[in-house]
C-alpha cells in the first residue's frame, strides 16, 4: 500500500486507523543503500523516478525545478536536478561528492548515498557503500552494446560493492525502453554480469531490466515487459534482508567511547554494541588488560535492559572495577578479537598527496587512534583488469592490500567477517586529512592480552613537586624507568623531542610544569597516553600506586 | 547433511536467540547519541546550538540519553536576533531551567542597536548581521572547538552532501571542496588551532522521523507549533503572525486565523500556515498529507537559487 492509498484510508475511519499507521510507521526498519553510475547511465534520472514514485517529493520542490533556469532534460521535469545538490555541480552538470537522500514507504525507511560514478571519484563511492546494505550497480544498456560488454565503470562498481563487503548488490539494467523492451537483450547483459559477480565472489546479486525515465520495473512494474517476472527495485529494496547473515551470532564487541562518572557510585562505560548481543550477568574481557569480569547493569535513559544487541547504544555497568578507558573494548571471553599491532589490510586512498611506504599516519579504528607505519604495500590492485601490480606508493583512488606496524595493539576482525570491528581510516598526522580508508584482512603477530601493560608516556603533575616525586620513587621502586621533564633548559620547544626520547629509550617522563606544547606533543602522541594530577583515581589505577602513596603526595 | 528435523532445530535455536532487528526510529537515536559520545570524548570544548525549534528539542533529549546519568556535559547557545517569537524565549527559558542545562544567548547588541531589520536591509544582509555574525562571535568568545547544530540533510539540497562532522576553517567558513571524506561510523576530530566542526547528529533524520519520535518520547515544543486562533496579518502570500509591540504596513489588519507555524525562525520571516492541527497525529497526518517542504515558508531560503549553499560557505548552518 502506498502512502496515498493509507492516506485515503484514513480519511475514511480515522482516528483508529492513523494511530495504525503511526504504529506501523514506528515499527519499521532502515536500510541504507547506495547508488553508483554517471550521469550517462541515468542514476540521477533514477533516484528522482524513486523518490517521486514513492510520494518523496514535495510538490513544491517540483515546482521550483519546473521554474529552474538550467534544466538539461527536454521533458517537463528533470529528475537529476534533484539530486545534483551543490550550485558548482549544477552549472558543471556533474556530480563529485557523495549526497544522502531519504524516502519511506510503509515497509521501511530508506537512506540512499548517492555517488558520482566517474574514475577520479573512488573515494567517494568507498564512502558511500561503506554504510551501505544494499548497492545498487547501475548499467546502461545501450552503452553495453555498443561496446560488446560491461563498461569499466560497472566492473569498478561491483568490485567496489564486494571490497566494501556490501551484503546485496543490485544491478539495475537501464534504458530497456531505448532497447525495445527486449527479453533477449536483456538475458545476454544479465548471464554477463552473474558471471562477473561470480568471479568476485557475489552469490546472491538480482539482475532487473528497468527504464528508470519510463518507470519500468522501479516502482510500478509496467506494462513492457511482462516476460520479466523477479522483483521490481523498490520490491527487492522492501524485501532484502537487513542482516542476510547470522549478525546476532556474532561475538559480542563494544568498544568504550567514553567513561561516565557522574558521582562518586557509578562508573559507566558508554558505547554503541558493534556486534553481537551483551546481557545483564554475562562475562566480559577487557582489552587489552585481558581482565574478566560480569556486567551488572545495561544502563540507559530509559531504565536499564536485560539485553542490547548490535547497533544499540548503552552504557555499562561492570561488577569489578577494572582499568577500563576510551580506545579499549570489551569482548566475549570464548571469541576474541585479534589483537595485533602488526597487521594487513586493503587500503583505498582518498588523497593527491600519495601514501609512501615508510610513512607514518594516523589509524582510527572504533573508538581508537594509533599511530602506524606503513611496513610494506604487497600489491596494487588495477581496477580494470583487477590484476595485483607491485607498487611503493599510492595515488588517489587506488586500492593496494598494505602492512602496517602499529605502536599500540588494535582489537579487529576481519573486515570479510565483521564489518563493525574490521575496519578504519588513515589520516595524515600533519595536515589531519583523512586519507584513506582500510579493511582489515589479517594479523600478522598475535598480542597476549595483559602481557602488555599499558602504561602512560607522560604524568603530568602540574604544580604538584611532591606528587611528581612520590610517581617517579614508585615507579623506578617498580623497575620502572622514569626521566624527570623538569629542567629548564629543555623549553617548550624541546619538550615534545625530549618526551620523544624518553618514550624510545622505555621510559615514563614525569614534568609539574604548567603548560604542555599540546599542538607538537599531539604529533606524535596519538593514542599514548598523558595522566594528569587531577584524575587521581586513574592516576592510581594505571601506575599501579597504594592510596596510602596518593593521599601522601596530594 | 542436513535432515529435515536438524533444519528445524537450527531455526529454533536462531529464533531463541534472535532478538527483533532495531526500528528507524531506534537505528536513529542509536546513531545520534554515538556521535554525540563521539564528540565529547575527543574535543576539548564543545557547545549545542540551540535554536528553540522541534529539531533542537530532539537533539536536546538525544543529548540527555547519551549522557545519563550523568548532566548534559556541555552549554547550550542560543543566537538571539531579538526578533524570536515571545513564545519561544519562554520555552527556551523554562526548559532549560527544568532540565538543568546550561543556558548561554548570544545576541550582537550593535546591530540590534543600530536597527537590523529584513524590512531596510533585506533577509539576506539581516540574516548575515544577526544570525551568521553573530554566532560566529559566539562561537569565537566561548572558544568552541566543536558547536552540535539540529540541521537535517533532508532539509535542502546543498545539506544533502553535508558531512557529519562539517569542517569549518579559522574563519568559521565552510568550503564544500574541502570536506573529509566519512566512512562507516568514524569521525576525524583532528583540528589545528582556531580551526572547528560543527556536528550534526541529526543528519539522517527526516522531518517526519522528528515528529514520530517527538510522538513516541512526548517531548514538550513551543507551543506555536500548534494549530490554534493566531491574529495574522498577510504579507508577501505568507501569514505572519502579529504582535502588538509590532509595526503594520499600509493596509494591513490583523485578522483571526487558525494557523500554526511550520518550522521556527524570525517573527517576520517567518510564515505560519492556515491548519487545524493542534495535536501531534493531528500534525503528522497534516505532514503526510502536506505535500509541500518545511522551508517553503522561510522566506530567507528563496531569495535567490542556491541560497542556503552561499549562507553555508559565509559561516551560517
Amino acid at each position: 500500500m502506498t502512502i496515498a492509498e493509507l492516506q485515503a484510508t484514513n480519511e475514511q475511519d480515522a482516528p483508529e486507523k492513523f494511530e495504525d499507521f503511526l504504529n506501523q510507521h514506528m515499527d519499521r526498519g532502515l536500510l541504507r543503500f547506495s547508488t553508483a553510475g554517471s550521469v550517462d547511465d541515468g542514476k540521477s534520472t533514477l533516484i528522482g523516478r524513486l523518490l517521486h514514485d514513492t510520494k518523496g517529493i514535495y510538490d513544491d520542490q517540483l515546482a521550483a525545478l519546473k521554474n529552474s533556469r538550467l534544466n538539461r532534460s527536454s521533458g517537463p521535469i528533470d529528475f537529476s536536478l534533484l539530486t545534483d545538490g551543490l550550485k558548482a555541480e549544477r552549472e558543471q552538470g556533474i556530480t563529485i561528492d557523495v549526497a544522502y537522500r531519504y524516502f519511506a514507504t510503509p515497509k521501511r525507511k530508506f537512506i540512499i548515498a548517492d555517488t558520482p560514478g566517474h574514475e577520479q571519484y573512488t573515494r567517494n563511492m568507498a564512502t558511500g557503500a561503506s554504510t551501505a546494505d544494499l548497492a545498487i550497480v547501475l548499467i546502461d544498456a545501450i552503452a553495453f552494446e555498443r561496446k560488446g560488454g560491461l563498461l569499466p565503470q560497472s566492473r569498478r562498481h561491483t568490485f567496489l560493492a564486494a571490497l566494501l563487503g556490501i551484503p546485496h548488490v543490485v544491478a539495475a539494467v537501464n534504458k530497456m525502453d531505448l532497447a525495445g523492451y527486449d527479453e533477449t537483450r536483456f538475458r545476454v547483459i544479465e548471464a554477463e554480469y552473474q558471471a562477473f559477480a561470480r568471479e568476485l565472489g557475489l552469490n546472491n546479486v538480482v539482475v532487473i531490466p528497468i527504464s528508470a525515465l519510463a518507470g519500468d520495473n522501479i516502482v510500478e512494474r509496467g506494462a513492457e515487459m511482462p516476460w520479466y517476472t523477479g522483483p521490481t527495485l523498490l520490491e527487492q529494496l522492501e524485501g532484502a534482508e537487513l542482516e542476510p547473515e547470522d549478525v546476532q551470532g556474532r561475538a559480542l564487541r563494544f568498544p568504550i567511547q567514553l567513561v561516565l562518572r557522574p558521582n562518586m557510585e557509578f562508573r559507566g562505560y558508554a558505547g554503541q554494541v558493534a556486534s553481537g548481543v551483551v546481557r545483564q550477568g554475562d562475562r566480559v574481557v577487557a582489552l587489552p588488560s585481558g581482565r574478566e569480569t560480569t556486567v551488572k547493569r545495561i544502563v540507559t535513559w530509559d531504565g536499564d535492559l536485560t539485553v542490547a544487541r548490535n547497533g544499540q547504544s548503552v552504557t555499562l555497568e561492570l561488577a569489578d572495577e577494572i582499568d577500563l578507558s576510551r580506545g579499549e573494548m570489551l569482548v566475549a571471553p570464548k571469541a576474541r578479537p585479534h589483537m595485533a599491532r602488526h597487521f594487513a589490510a586493503s587500503v583505498v586512498w582518498m588523497h593527491e598527496e600519495p601514501l609512501k611506504l615508510g610513512a607514518s599516519y594516523v589509524v582510527k579504528h572504533s573508538t581508537r587512534s594509533v599511530r602506524a607505519r606503513v611496513a610494506a604495500i604487497r600489491h596494487r590492485v588495477d581496477i580494470h583488469t583487477m590484476e595485483k601490480v607491485p607498487a611503493t606508493t599510492l595515488a588517489m583512488n587506488d586500492i593496494a592490500v598494505v602492512e602496517f606496524e602499529a605502536a599500540k595493539p588494535l582489537f579487529f576482525d576481519a573486515y570479510a567477517e565483521n564489518r563493525a570491528t574490521g575496519n578504519f581510516i588513515l589520516i595524515d598526522p600533519i595536515t589531519n586529512a583523512t586519507v584513506g580508508a582500510a579493511m582489515l584482512t589479517e594479523a600478522l603477530e598475535e598480542e597476549t592480552a595483559g602481557r602488555t601493560r599499558v602504561l602512560p608516556v607522560l604524568v603530568h603533575a602540574k604544580g604538584k613537586p611532591e606528587l611528581a616525586a612520590t610517581v617517579a620513587k614508585a615507579l623506578r621502586a617498580r623497575g620502572q624507568a622514569v626521566v624527570n621533564l623538569d629542567d629548564e633548559h629543555i623549553g617548550d620547544a624541546g619538550f615534545a623531542a625530549a618526551l620523544r626520547a624518553t618514550q624510545l629509550a622505555g621510559a615514563i617522563g614525569v614534568t609539574t610544569r604548567e603548560g604542555l606544547p599540546v599542538g607538537e606533543l599531539e604529533a606524535f602522541l596519538e593514542g599514548e597516553q598523558v595522566l594528569t594530577a587531577a584524575d587521581e583515581e586513574r592516576l592510581a589505577r594505571q601506575l599501579g600506586l597504594t592510596e596510602a602513596e596518593l593521599d601522601w603526595a596530594i | 547433511m542436513s535432515t529435515v528435523s536438524t533444519v528445524v532445530e537450527q531455526t529454533d535455536a536462531l529464533r531463541e536467540r534472535a532478538l527483533p532487528s532495531l526500528s528507524h526510529l531506534q537505528a536513529l537515536e542509536a546513531e545520534s547519541i554515538h556521535i554525540l559520545r563521539e564528540a565529547v570524548a575527543e574535543f576539548a570544548k564543545p557547545v549545542m546550538l540551540y535554536s528553540i525549534g522541534k529539531d533542537s528539542s530532539v537533539m536536546l533529549r538525544l543529548a540527555q540519553k547519551a549522557f545519563y546519568p550523568g548532566p548534559i556535559p556541555f552549554p547550550l547557545l542560543h543566537v538571539d536576533t531579538s526578533y524570536k517569537f515571545p513564545e519561544m524565549i519562554a520555552f527556551r527559558d523554562g526548559y532549560a531551567k527544568e532540565i538543568g542545562a546550561e543556558l548561554l544567548v548570544h545576541r550582537n547588541e550593535e546591530a540590534i542597536a543600530s536597527g537590523a531589520n529584513p524590512h531596510t536591509l533585506g533577509t539576506q544582509n539581516c540574516c548575515g548581521l544577526l544570525k551568521t555574525r553573530s554566532l560566529l562571535d559566539g562561537l569565537a568568545e566561548g572558544g568552541y572547538d566543536a558547536a552540535f547544530g539540529g540541521a537535517r540533510r533532508d532539509e535542502e539540497k546543498s545539506r544533502a552532501k553535508e558531512r557529519v562532522y562539517s569542517f569549518r576553517d579559522g574563519a568559521g567558513q565552510w568550503d564544500p571542496k574541502n570536506q573529509r571524506p566519512e566512512l562507516w561510523n568514524i569521525y576525524n576530530s583532528r583540528l589545528r588551532k582556531g580551526e572547528s566542526i560543527r556536528v550534526f547528529p541529526l543528519s539522517n533524520w527526516t522531518e517526519l522521523d522528528i515528529w514520530l519520535y517527538i510522538h513516541m518520547e512526548k517531548i514538550p515544543i513551543v507551543p506555536l507549533y500548534f494549530a490554534k486562533e493566531r491574529l495574522v496579518v498577510e504579507r508577501g502570500g505568507s501569514l505572519i503572525v502579529h504582535y502588538d509591540h509590532l509595526p503594520l504596513l499600509p493596509g494591513e489588519t490583523p485578522k483571526p486565523v487558525m494557523c500554526r507555524m511550520r518550522s521556527l525562525g524570525c517573527l517576520p520571516c517567518t510564515g505560519a500556515i492556515r491548519s487545524e492541527a493542534d495535536t501531534l497525529p493531528k500534525i503528522i497526518e497534516e505532514m503526510l498529507a502536506f505535500r509541500r517542504s518545511e522551508r517553503e515558508n522561510r522566506v530567507i531560503d528563496h531569495d535567490e537559487e542556491g541560497s542556503m549553499e552561499v549562507k553555508k560557505r559565509e559561516g551560517y548552518f
